[in-house]
């Protein structure tokens, strides 16, 4: 499909700019000629050749309105529509961040009330809404411990990762100048708990833990996990990127953990748009409170205001105060759905992939043989044996069957890896096409293998070459 | 309500295929102690009549401005029709980030193009596909540049915006990094005098806005000079990216990385987010930047195409060793970006030079009042710092009218008492700005 560079034709306009109503002097007798630019090279269109570009891109783009999206560990639920509405309210949408805050008490409002549902949610003592991703969660979270033990005038340079873990939570660890040490995984799939014994020195601060893990696995031994950190005045950290599992069935600090952050475009249904805006709100147990970044918004009668006055805070993540719009959306959720289905939310989530596990059992071979909870993980080594078809191949043979493929080769520590994660908002006809389209495929791994190999067959571009894409970076276009 | 599809059947069904006869059993790993024996205390649950009702009343505890007179890192535009409707496909605002090509090639070429235009408005051979803010996106190339360098020292100006230099300095915290900051002159500009001062060789990188926190431009070119010629990288932010449109690009200037908050392009306000941070470099970066990237590729036919590429930069395969922990971006406002200056093409230039008009207009109209004048000579783009007699009684009157005010410089300035930051973007008319006026006299 052409560029929108290459639909460019000189004298072309579409957003057309008022007439000055002030006067129009010159602009080099304002700001001197060689602060100025020359030239200014961007696409010269129509309204409709813009509207038909990107009509037609979007037409060449897989969501969740689209089709079954099950890939783990990202909790591609159904984005309600309403939600999307009262994001679009002017109210909302039409402040300015520096507003007097007489102006925004409908906002602060939503702000303080939204951290005091999720602190009930993980019972936690309090969050901050700053965070604009999982990921600047985690490096919130990571710069609350520092703080922990600065305060207490402990050094400590490592924090423990299971091997299972995200990849975004060693990289959190790393930008906040700690050493990163890997946990081992047991037999079962949850943390190797000698291993985490011989590990948890004091100059550890902490171990950061996904429940449940990205097997999809409930850490069983979490008691004596959190016993053992705790022991050695560590602090236990969540990664509740899965807490779709958990919601309304248990409390991450009631489980023990000092730190949680979620991501509210997974759990709380906030839609991904291409890779963001998400949003990662942190929540602490009231002996880390102090140290939320800020500024915090506080009530004081009936009148809410925000508030820097707390000097030991790691300080600010961000400008301004998170991303707003995507709370109104979290917001919006929880108000619609209540603590019954909140419940129902986990409850699904998790009947879901075990009817995926236990339907696709006799084709793929498990990774773990036990109850998963929100998503489950396969291995595609039986395919690799059998036929040579690798699971990328499987993936991308699902394109043809109109499937997003689930998460492929991670967690890492499991070869050929197919995690699955469904989400409640899927009815059980399409787990079931779902699972006859993963069925029809393990039987032409068998039978017609180089079908799968040359798969897929039916998307607009066919495989695409990603060595020559990093070998001759192309990043920007250079033609016109 | 809620918006799960399973009937009573349906789950008995499932659960018969799944061999179990009650949902507890799905549950058993968690320790029963820690089982919730209760509902959560929320609200309770509202049908979609309901909530819409409950978030419109929210909504209207807000106030609504007549006129916003505020920028300070947050600009008021008109966004385009068309910018909406593009963002409304839920083909683009249901998906995740574009992990599988084949099914993705709409939102891969729209961020190749993306940062194409990036490139082109900042004057630099690539940009990412965005970062969380401008402020981050700032602290990230602090970061980078002396992760790069092998040094420990950030030196900023103190012309920046005061929340961009606090997450800076958070970002720097974390890491062992120290900061310094360089003063500004009469004319609101960095000191030149004073960096070359500050400049040893363990500076990473100097730091610098333009237009900067008090509206002025700055004339980049020396200020990466003196960077440059200690071995220091110069990062660049912008404010408002709409300035972009006519002023010399950052990179042809000499800066290494160009960085800044992208929301005037095509996103509302929000109360704060989200926002898009730009960030964009030179080559000699290409393989170290944060952050996705999209580059054009062919597939087995031989058909152009776009892949996320050079990953090994990034998280989930280098892991600790990854340039930056980001994942999700801020990819749907980096949309609405792209489609932004889609539509207004070469026109930004023209936006521009009408914000230059308008906020001289008012920046005249309001030196002219007794106990008013300009705080700064230097040049401005679309807002203005000025002493005035009671930056209080300013603000209380301003917004009894309905506007929202200026922003105390003292917040961030104690030094400078009595200041007030001005903004005049396309939004204000001249009816407007001379309201204002004789409500201030």
């Amino acid at each position: 499909m052409e560029l929108i560079f290459e639909k460019s034709r000189p004298g072309r306009a579409a957003g057309t700019i008022p007439g000055s109503d002030v006067p129009e002097t010159a602009l080099e007798t304002l700001i001197a000629p060689g602060l100025l630019r020359g030239d200014l090279n961007l696409p010269e269109l129509a309204e409709v050749d813009i509207v038909r570009h990107y009509t037609r891109l979007s037409r060449r783009n897989f969501g969740v309105d689209v089709g079954f999206y099950p890939l783990g560990s990202c909790t591609m639920k159904y984005n309600p529509k309403v939600h999307e509405n009262v994001a679009r309210l002017d109210g909302f949408t039409g402040l300015h961040p520096y507003a007097p805050e007489s102006f925004a008490q409908g906002n602060l409002q939503l702000l303080h009330e939204l951290a005091g549902y999720l602190s009930e949610i993980c019972g936690m003592d309090d969050f901050t809404l700053q965070p604009a991703a999982g990921a600047h969660g985690e490096l919130t979270g990571v710069m609350i411990i520092k703080k922990h033990f600065e305060r207490k005038g402990q050094r400590r340079s490592t924090i423990l990762i299971p091997d299972t873990a995200h990849g975004t939570n060693p990289a959190s660890v790393a930008l906040c100048g700690f050493q990163v040490a890997t946990v081992r995984s047991n037999a079962e799939g949850g943390v190797d708990v000698a291993h985490l014994r011989e590990l948890m020195t004091k100059d550890v601060a902490g171990l950061m833990l996904t429940n449940p893990n990205t097997l999809g696995l409930f850490e069983r031994n979490i008691e004596e996990v959190a016993a053992i950190v705790h022991g050695r005045g560590g602090l236990l950290y969540c990664d509740g990127a899965n807490a779709n599992a958990l919601i309304g069935v248990t409390r991450p600090g009631d489980l023990g953990f000092d730190i949680i952050q979620l991501n509210l475009h997974k759990t709380f249904s906030t839609p991904h748009g291409c890779g963001g805006p998400g949003s990662g709100p942190v929540g602490v147990k009231r002996h880390l409170a102090a140290f939320l970044p800020v500024p915090r918004v506080v009530k004081k009668g009936k009148r809410y205001r925000w508030s820097e006055d707390f000097p030991h805070s790691i300080g600010r993540v961000r400008a301004f105060y998170g991303n707003f719009n995507v709370l109104v959306k979290a917001y919006t959720y929880i108000r619609s759905i209540g603590a019954a289905g909140i419940r129902r939310v986990s409850e699904s989530a998790v009947l879901n992939a075990n009817y995926i596990m236990a339907r696709l059992k006799p084709y793929y071979r498990l990774a773990y043989d036990r109850v998963c909870m929100h998503e489950c993980v396969f291995t595609g080594e039986k395919q690799v044996q059998e036929s040579g078809v690798h699971t990328t191949d499987i993936a991308k043979r699902l394109l043809d069957y109109g499937f997003h493929p689930p998460t492929i080769y991670f967690p890492l520590i499991v070869r050929e890896a197919i995690m699955i994660e469904p989400t409640e908002t899927e009815s059980k006809e399409t787990l079931d096409e779902f699972c006859e389209a993963m069925i029809s495929i393990a039987r032409e791994a068998k039978e017609n293998p180089e079908l799968v190999k040359s798969a897929p067959l039916t998307t607009p571009v066919k495989r695409l070459d990603d060595v020559l894409a990093a070998r001759k970076p192309d990043v920007c276009w250079a033609l016109c | 309500m809620d918006y799960i599809p399973h009937t009573q059947d349906d789950t008995a069904q499932m659960m018969r295929t799944i061999g179990i006869d009650a949902m507890e059993a799905l549950f058993a790993d968690i320790p029963e102690t820690y089982r919730l024996k209760r509902l959560l205390e929320l609200p309770p649950p509202l049908a979609e009549q309901e909530i819409w009702e409950h978030m419109s009343r929210l909504a209207a505890r807000n106030r609504l401005p007549g006129a916003t007179l505020t920028g300070a890192g947050a600009y008021h535009h008109y966004i385009p029709a068309v910018v909406g409707h593009v963002l409304a496909r839920s083909e683009f605002y249901t998906a995740y980030t574009p992990y599988q090509a084949e099914i993705s090639q709409g939102i891969l070429q729209a961020i190749y193009e993306y940062q194409t235009m990036i490139t082109r408005l900042t004057g630099t051979q690539v940009a990412n596909a965005s970062m969380y803010d401008g402020a981050t996106a700032m602290a990230e190339a602090a970061v980078l540049s002396a992760k790069s360098l092998g040094r420990n020292r950030l030196i900023l100006a103190r012309s920046i915006h005061p929340e961009y230099r606090k997450v800076v300095r958070t970002y720097a915290w974390a890491n062992g990094y120290e900061c310094v900051e360089i003063p500004f002159g009469t004319a609101g500009q960095v000191d030149g005098e004073a960096l070359r001062g500050l400049m040893d060789d363990r500076a990473a990188a100097v730091l610098v806005q333009s237009p900067n926190f008090f509206g002025i431009i700055e004339d980049i070119r020396p200020l990466a000079e003196l960077a440059h010629g200690r071995g220091a990288l110069l990062v660049a932010g912008f404010t408002d990216p709409t300035s972009l449109g006519i002023l010399m690009p950052p990179g042809e200037a000499g800066a290494d990385f160009v960085v800044g908050e992208g929301q005037g392009f095509g996103n509302p306000m929000n109360y704060g987010g989200p926002y898009l941070g730009i960030l964009a470099s030179t080559d000699a970066f290409m393989r170290k930047i944060p952050g996705r990237l999209v580059g054009a590729t062919v597939d087995r036919e031989g058909q152009r195409g776009y892949v996320l590429t050079l990953q090994t930069r990034e998280q989930h395969i280098r892991r600790e060793k990854a340039t930056s922990n980001i994942c999700s971006n801020e990819a749907l406002c980096m949309l609405a970006a792209a489609v932004y200056l889609a539509s207004l093409g070469k026109n930004l230039k023209k936006l521009a030079a009408l914000n230059v008009w308008k906020a001289h207009y008012l920046k005249e109209s309001l030196s002219a009042l007794p106990g008013w004048k300009p705080l700064f000579s230097g040049p401005v783009y679309n807002e203005f710092a000025l002493a005035c007699p009671d930056v209080k009684e300013t603000n209380r009157r301003l917004e009894k009218a309905g506007y929202t005010g200026g922003y105390d410089i003292s917040r961030g300035y104690p030094e400078l008492g009595g200041g007030i930051l001005l903004c005049a973007t396309e939004m204000l008319s001249r009816e407007d700005m001379d309201n204002v006026v004789s409500l201030l006299k």
